[in-house]
């Protein structure tokens, strides 16, 4: 036990005096926070907007109107037919289509459902779901302006997306953001750690000492986990502070599952630099085997639904993928473990196999 | 003390080791008695690291057998651990930790106990004249006390024997007089020294010395006898005459 402190408190010397590093790891996670933030902010300005009005009338011009006057709105193009909205779409001309059906000033004086399409381009979920909010706001205005007549409801909005249906919305980039700051800190950082030790040859001097392979291991790994901990708070608290992503589930659950990651993370971490010996290498190998997949492949960025086939299939071996589930289901839905509990044995399976392999990676190193 | 069946501190009999075609150390067989100071001498390459490697249990044999303060090398590698001290080629303390975190490490590695840690250290740093740069962060002191600072540190728990592997490369001629003396005292204490140099007058200074090419031993015995046998002035010039068919960077850096 003497023994481990003594190696734990070394690598937490290691850690404290790279000063830039350091650095680099307590800062990156709260500058990635507001970097996504702000980039996949949801603010909706200058949105610009086409009409298709196959028979202008007072209702429709008015509406058209409210849209012009919101401040939101920038009307680029009126069509006869939404054919016509294709090519739009396709030139990111247009980032809204409101269509109205015909004779819609006269089915509203008759009281009978006047019907709008909204088409918004939802390639970025999140702006296409703001974008969808304005525009039924400037609708639900002008109905609201209405004398009040028979029928309850008279304007009837209709919401459809292109390119991006299923509307993944990623107002929720904190838990992948999360995950991906875990991998390069557990992940990255202890392969470089290791590799390091391989490059300046004390790992041999460790080797040869009494010290179990367990502990060496532990002693690397332990003062990771810590700061893969504090980074996790930082994201969320930033998240919280600047950004107010909702906290619906159980703080304690969310963090216990956070850890549970780090671990799958840090076993990587320890695979990589197993089978590495130097830290170009290994810091290749961890960025290609962890970050890249955490970032393309956990639905952090791009939904899995809208991913092919095959390509949905090789998610299900991205650790990130089931923590990104039980961070979104936890943080958004406030759902518990009874709900999560497959995404859960999913990642401790995957811990356990992980640790397996790089134990064993690593003890054929010392033979 | 040691159980060791010939009483010797290393014993090696027909130690192998290839890496698939290639052979690195070819049926070496050799003794090293308790508190002996034995010179491992070969050109770079001759096979001396990878025969240090399979006696310190980093690197498993292909054949013949071993044993190390009385424990086999392949059934016993665990028992070998605590017996043995080892300074690596490539320099073994962390430049990012001073010079008392460095010892300070290797006591808890070791299991001594706080009393026994505090009391080497005193003596390391007295020893040394390091006082003053307890504080000091390695990277920051000269290369030769780093040496001379992890030859103690590879001492501290008081092996029963000790491995060098090249610890005076590019160490000036006086920081190597001194490192060689803190050799004899080790020796004197009692702790088995195995040394492996390709500075042929360092030879000199070893109770006995067996020169390695090409992953076999072609010369073993005392120093002094080895010249007369071979008729030749230094070790230098049998070493020369010795490594030159298949060696060609057999002069080191001397």
């Amino acid at each position: 036990m003497n023994a481990l402190w003594g190696l734990l408190r070394k690598e937490t010397y290691h850690i404290l005096r790279d000063r830039r590093t350091l650095a680099v790891l307590i800062f990156m996670p709260i500058v990635q926070v507001i970097l996504f933030g702000f980039s996949i902010r949801t603010d909706v300005r200058d949105v610009r907007l086409a009409i298709v009005d196959p028979s202008p009338d007072a209702a429709t011009l008015a509406i058209r109107d409210r849209f012009n006057a919101s401040g939101v709105f920038r009307t680029v193009a009126v069509a006869a037919r939404s054919a016509d909205l294709d090519a739009l779409f396709q030139m990111d001309t247009v980032q809204v289509a409101v269509e109205f059906e015909p004779d819609f000033g006269r089915r509203l004086a008759s009281g009978q459902p006047a019907r709008i399409l909204v088409t918004s381009d939802a390639t970025e979920p999140n702006s296409g779901t703001a974008r969808q909010f304005y525009v039924d706001a400037v609708i639900q205005g002008y109905e609201a302006g209405l004398p009040r007549g028979p029928g309850a409801v008279r304007i009837v909005p209709q919401a459809r997306s292109r390119f991006n249906p299923t509307r993944e919305s990623t107002n929720l980039f904190v838990p992948g953001l999360m995950a991906m700051v875990l991998m390069i800190i557990a992940a990255l950082m202890t392969a470089l750690s290791i590799t390091r030790e391989k490059e300046t040859g004390t790992m041999e001097t460790l080797l040869v000492s009494p010290l179990r392979p367990w502990q060496i291991i532990v002693g690397k790994v332990a003062p990771y986990l810590g700061i893969g901990f504090v980074s996790v708070l930082a994201v969320l608290g930033v998240a919280r502070m600047v950004f107010n992503v909702p906290m619906r589930g159980s703080l304690t659950l969310l963090l216990a599952e956070g850890t549970l990651f780090i671990l799958v993370a840090l076993a990587l971490g320890i695979l990589v630099s197993a089978r590495t010996s130097s830290q170009r290498v290994a810091m290749l190998g961890a960025l290609m085997g962890t970050m890249l997949p955490t970032q393309m492949l956990s639905g952090f960025i791009f939904p899995i639904e809208s991913m092919p086939t095959a390509l949905q299939w090789v998610t299900y071996v991205v650790p990130a993928r089931w923590f990104v589930a039980i961070a979104r289901g936890i943080m958004l839905k406030g759902i518990g473990i009874t709900y999560l509990w497959r995404e859960t044995a999913v990642l401790v399976a995957m811990t356990l196999l992980l640790l397996v392999a790089s134990a064993k990676s690593f003890k054929v190193r010392l033979q | 003390m040691s159980p060791a069946p010939s009483g010797e501190a290393i014993r090696a009999h027909d130690l192998t080791r290839t890496f698939g075609e290639f052979m690195a150390v070819d049926h070496i067989t050799f003794d090293v008695k308790p508190g002996e100071v034995f010179g491992f001498l070969g050109a770079n390459g001759a096979g001396k690291t990878t025969a240090i490697r399979m006696l310190t249990g980093l690197l498993a044999p292909s054949g013949g057998e071993a044993s190390v303060a009385g424990h086999d090398v392949a059934t016993e590698s665990e028992a070998i651990k605590q017996d043995i001290g080892y300074m690596s080629q490539r320099f073994s303390l962390y430049d990012d930790l001073t010079v008392r975190e460095n010892i300070r490490l290797y006591g808890g590695i070791y299991d001594l106990t706080p009393s026994e840690l505090r009391d080497r250290t005193r003596r390391i740093l007295d020893r040394l004249g390091l006082a003053r740069a307890e504080r000091t962060l390695v990277r920051a002191i000269p290369l030769g006390w780093k040496q001379k600072l992890a030859l103690s540190v590879a001492l501290l728990h008081e092996p029963k024997v000790v491995f060098l592997d090249e610890p005076t490369s590019g160490v000036d001629p006086v920081t190597r007089r001194q490192f060689w003396e803190l050799i004899y005292e080790a020796a004197h204490a009692g702790t088995t020294v195995l040394v492996t140099t390709h500075y042929m007058d360092e030879a000199e200074y070893c109770d006995r010395i067996s020169i390695m090419v090409s992953g076999r031993i072609e010369a073993m015995g005392a120093p002094a006898e080895l010249k007369k046998q071979a008729g030749v002035a230094s070790i230098d010039e049998l070493f020369v005459r010795l490594a030159r068919p298949s060696a060609e960077s057999t002069r080191g850096a001397a």
